[in-house]
């Protein structure tokens, strides 16, 4: 306790009439709430006045070690139903944590408004005010400012809707099994990637109003949705070809077949599904689609988040607001964040992020402000403006991870990741190391580097082309390959039978190449199924 | 802008995972089992009380989705941290599962993740350990003799014994029937002898005071007659405090560990039996809320001993198993009354015995032990070549042949032959396989 006094003493000395001697926000590295709230002022100005960020309120909740792994098993969400998954989760991060593996995320920060941040009670003044530069000044004007979080997520609803959901399925839990109700999460998480419409542009969802409206929505579908079946012909021998084809083509237009979002086509038109069944489908549907915009914005999101983090904390520190230990602190945790090994370190495990987005983000910086002649060649338009915070704010603001790659990574940042393409052909026993960081180079690695963060590459293309209404009903997919990538087969048998469950008739995919039309593999659940018993 | 909201969440609700975690389990459990009863089978005792590291195939636990194989196809892939490559050169990709530069890629899609790991704590993983066996014939006992029998308070009685009354009821019932007979108090009876002894007191008495006073002495009669034919406390006032007799299952348990410790036990087969009494322990405290140990230790003649002096001290002496089984069978009848303990024997040796030694254990355990015991296993530790000698159950020592014969008698015996870490664990579970198995 006498430490902790003696500790406190130079900081109240500080605090009250400020002492001519230090202008210290705060001293040593205990924290308490008047610390935090002076800190997060001195973080404010900079942030506002300097930067110019544009943010939601803050809401900064502390909470302790064991509440930030209960926080991070469940996708980072604070009210999130209950399924194994995040139980799995759980106990593979409190091992990880307890062994020393990995320390816990000093943050995690939700896309909503007001702007919830956790920081751990554990953590140092020091990290304490790079967790606030961080999560509540530099995610927060990502979020709010960013065109495809503004087109696609609901700040304001999403903590309501979480907590509609959570009460939701534990009513369901409790009315229908908790089996029963993991039967059908399982299934839905399985295509929760393929349940957002990635091409097709939707109106913003308002969370709020559709979980109010929830009770409505379902008693019209309960209506309507039989429909499809109720027009069902009988007998596919009944009907001539001709009136058949035509019966099917106005079937795939009512249905607006191809469709990619997955999770909707099931959710809307499945023949075997309850009504509180279709509501879990929407749920996970709804989650997956608020994730979606973060999937596409990592390097933008956290390069954005430590660009700002590093600006103000070197800012407090050059007014003199910050003692030199707390500095060092911080700049140590920071160095250790954009560590970013080589490909043949035992460490190296694909490109960092936090490394990547800050990276480019310094160089805009620079290419604005110090130019060199090649800056000017490649970026006319911003070198030497000297007006890096609206370049900055700009490319916050309208760019996604692949586009801003394509935009801005800079011949510079190629040459000091020293970035390199390898050509992968299962055919070639050899690798071929197709582009360097040289002049040759640079727009193929550029190009390379955008493509691997284009998610309409990474996730494979797999849509609804046709349901068989004449015969079985089965459900018809098909996975559009690009260069010959198959799908993890596996994977792929076992979502299938997912897809199964929700259907209730059998389900077939068939791959087919992009640019040759050639079918590579047909694989149906009818096959499957002898495996199975 | 307004000041930020600081919202101190520390002290709300724990363990909000916790159903989370309890679904994972509930999900996993099958491939958890199989997993822990392989652990089982390898590891040493006294790690036993520990939870386990443990990594369980993703089959059933997986979360499937649709995404791109590792490899197959044409693909780019960029890396960091260029050296001496250019353009052009070529490298030969890592032979298949290689942990080449290539190869690390792999893991990154989550294809590589075959195996699950965690953290199984103490309590899950005994719980794994122990979910398919049964203590034999628990719940047979349980039913029959295995119950004690505890007074529980259940209301009043008219009659009982003395030390049962209940003083309030008794007084509560005598007050009411003096009340209503009126029954003179003696507060009646003082105050009337006052006013006679006043009167008498005095010499002056006028006739009418004689009378009067004539008239008290025959008042003062009558009341006391009155007191005397109204008894204070009426046998009809008493009441007791009734008690029922509830069946309560018997939560002590005593285990005896009887140990040959002759020159023939050397450290193997000492180490040996100890796995197979910790393992016995262990089980029984789950089950029981007390457990006792006796070790009983015997060469020609048997002794109680700590445990340190049971596995540790060294003694020389003959072999008489009976010595063992008789000082048992006195500890019982001094201290372990069979109505309030399970008792639970295991019995470690290595076959040797005082020749004509053997019918005297038959005698003594048919006769006397084994209707006590609600278990008795014996061990016969064995080195590996003698293992192969003794494969057929029929053959063995004396001591051997005989306990067959009492096992033949009483099912709640079994004996079994040991001669490896590796078979303890084994004959542990099928010592306590579960009844069903044979009906």
């Amino acid at each position: 306790m006498a430490e902790a006094a003696a500790k406190r003493a130079p900081e109240m000395e500080s605090g009250g009439v400020a002492g001519p001697e230090s202008r210290h926000l705060f001293e040593g590295s205990n924290w308490t709430f008047d610390t935090m709230g002076r800190t997060y002022d001195a973080i404010q100005e900079i942030a506002l006045n300097d930067l110019g960020l544009d943010v939601y309120p803050n809401q900064i909740e502390i909470i302790s070690s064991e509440q930030m792994l209960d926080a991070y098993s469940s996708i980072g969400m604070p009210l999130m139903y209950q399924h194994w998954s995040y139980g799995k989760r759980f106990v593979r991060e409190a091992q990880m944590y307890q062994k020393g593996y990995a320390g816990l995320a000093y943050e995690i920060v939700i896309n909503s408004n007001p702007c919830i941040s956790y920081n751990m009670e554990d953590s140092t003044m020091a990290m304490q005010a790079l967790v606030m530069a961080h999560a509540a000044f530099g995610h927060n004007h990502f979020f709010k400012n960013n065109y495809l979080f503004q087109q696609w997520t609901d700040a304001e609803g999403i903590l309501d809707y979480l907590e509609f959901a959570k009460r939701y399925v534990a009513k369901c839990e409790e009315r229908h099994s908790t089996a029963a109700v993991e039967e059908i999460l399982d299934a839905a998480h399985a295509l929760m990637d393929h349940g957002v419409f990635r091409y097709r542009r939707r109106p913003k969802l308002n969370l709020r109003e559709q979980a109010e409206r929830e009770r409505e929505r379902r008693q019209y579908q309960e209506r309507t949705f039989n429909d499809l079946w109720r027009t069902l012909p009988r007998n596919g021998a009944d009907m001539q070809p001709e009136q058949a084809d035509v019966e099917i083509e106005e079937r795939k237009t009512r249905l607006k077949l191809p469709e990619e979002n997955l999770l909707y086509f099931l959710e809307k038109n499945s023949p075997v599904l309850e009504p509180w069944q279709r509501e879990l489908l929407h749920i996970v549907r709804n989650i997956g689609q608020y994730f979606y915009p973060q999937k596409q914005t990592k390097v933008m999101n956290e390069g954005c988040a430590t660009f700002v983090h590093l600006y103000i904390m070197n800012q407090l520190y050059d007014k003199g607001l910050l003692p030199e230990g707390a500095m060092l602190e911080a700049l140590h945790s920071h160095s250790s964040v954009i560590f970013q090994p080589d490909f043949n370190d035992k460490r190296y495990s694909g490109i960092n992020p936090y490394a990547l987005g800050l990276a480019m983000m310094e160089d805009i910086k620079r290419i604005c402000v110090e130019p060199t002649p090649e800056d000017e060649e490649w970026f006319p338009e911003i070198a030497g403006s000297g007006d890096w915070r609206g370049t900055l704010k700009d490319a916050w603001a309208n760019y996604r991870d692949e586009s801003f790659i394509q935009q801005y990574l800079s011949p510079n940042v190629i040459r000091k990741m020293k970035l390199f393409v390898l050509a992968d052909d299962s055919t070639d026993t050899h690798f071929t190391v197709t582009d360097i960081h040289d002049e040759r180079g640079f727009r193929n690695v550029r190009r390379a580097l955008a493509r691997s963060y284009d998610l309409g590459a990474i996730e494979p293309d797999i849509q609804i082309v046709d349901v068989d209404l004449r015969g079985d009903r089965k459900l018809r997919l098909q996975h559009t390959m690009r260069d010959g990538v198959p799908l993890s087969e596996r994977n792929r048998d076992e979502v299938l039978k997912h897809i199964r469950r929700l259907w209730g008739y059998e389900v077939g995919l068939v791959g087919v190449e992009a640019d040759t039309d050639k079918t590579s593999y047909e694989v149906s659940t009818e096959d499957a199924a002898d495996d199975d018993d | 802008m307004a000041m930020p909201h600081f919202i101190d969440r520390r002290l709300n609700p724990k363990q909000k995972s916790l159903g989370n975690r309890q679904r994972f389990m509930r999900r996993a459990r099958a491939q958890i089992k199989e997993v822990v009863n392989k652990s089982i089978r390898e590891r040493n005792v006294s790690d036993i009380s520990n939870g386990e590291t443990i990594s369980i195939p993703t089959k059933g636990i997986g979360e499937p989705r649709f995404h791109h194989a590792p490899t197959g196809g044409r693909r780019d892939r960029i890396f960091t941290g260029n050296k001496e490559f250019n353009a052009g050169d070529r490298i030969p990709k890592p032979a298949e599962g290689g942990q080449g530069e290539g190869g690390k890629k792999a893991t990154d899609r989550g294809e590589g993740e075959d195996e699950f790991q965690f953290v199984l704590s103490r309590e899950e993983f005994l719980d794994m350990f122990f979910e398919d066996l049964e203590l034999p014939d628990l719940v047979k006992t349980s039913l029959k003799e295995v119950c004690s029998y505890k007074p529980h308070r259940a209301g009043f009685a008219s009659s009982g014994s003395p030390t049962n009354i209940n003083v309030l009821r008794t007084m509560r019932n005598s007050f009411g029937r003096r009340i209503a007979l009126k029954r003179p108090t003696s507060g009646d009876e003082d105050g009337l002898t006052q006013r006679i002894l006043d009167l008498e007191a005095r010499s002056d008495l006028t006739p009418d005071e004689r009378l009067w006073m004539a008239e008290l002495h025959k008042q003062l009669e009558e009341l006391k007659c009155r007191r005397r034919a109204i008894p204070y406390v009426d046998p009809f006032d008493l009441r007791y405090n009734r008690f029922d007799n509830h069946p309560e299952p018997n939560t002590n348990a005593v285990m005896f560990c009887l140990m040959d410790v002759s020159g023939s036990m050397g450290e193997r087969e000492k180490d040996l039996a100890k796995r197979f009494f910790m393992i016995l322990h262990m089980f029984l405290k789950r089950r029981y809320e007390r457990i006792e140990v006796v070790f009983v230790r015997h060469t020609h003649e048997a002794q109680e001993v700590d445990e340190e002096t049971f596995f540790y001290s060294r003694e020389t002496g003959g072999t008489v198993v009976s010595s063992a089984l008789k000082e048992m069978l006195e500890i019982v009848h001094d201290r372990y009354p069979p109505g309030e303990w399970n008792i639970y024997t295991a019995q470690a040796s290595d076959g040797d015995n005082f020749s004509g030694d053997a019918e005297k254990c038959i005698e003594l355990l048919d006769t006397a032990l084994m209707p006590l015991c609600q278990y008795y296993a014996y061990v016969e530790i064995l080195d590996e070549r003698e293992m192969e000698l003794f494969q057929d159950p029929e053959k063995g020592t004396a001591l051997w042949q005989a306990y067959r014969a009492v096992g033949a008698s009483w099912p709640n015996f079994e004996t079994k032959r040991i001669a490896g870490p590796g078979d303890i664990y084994p004959v542990f579970r099928e010592l306590f396989a579960k009844q069903a198995a044979d009906g």
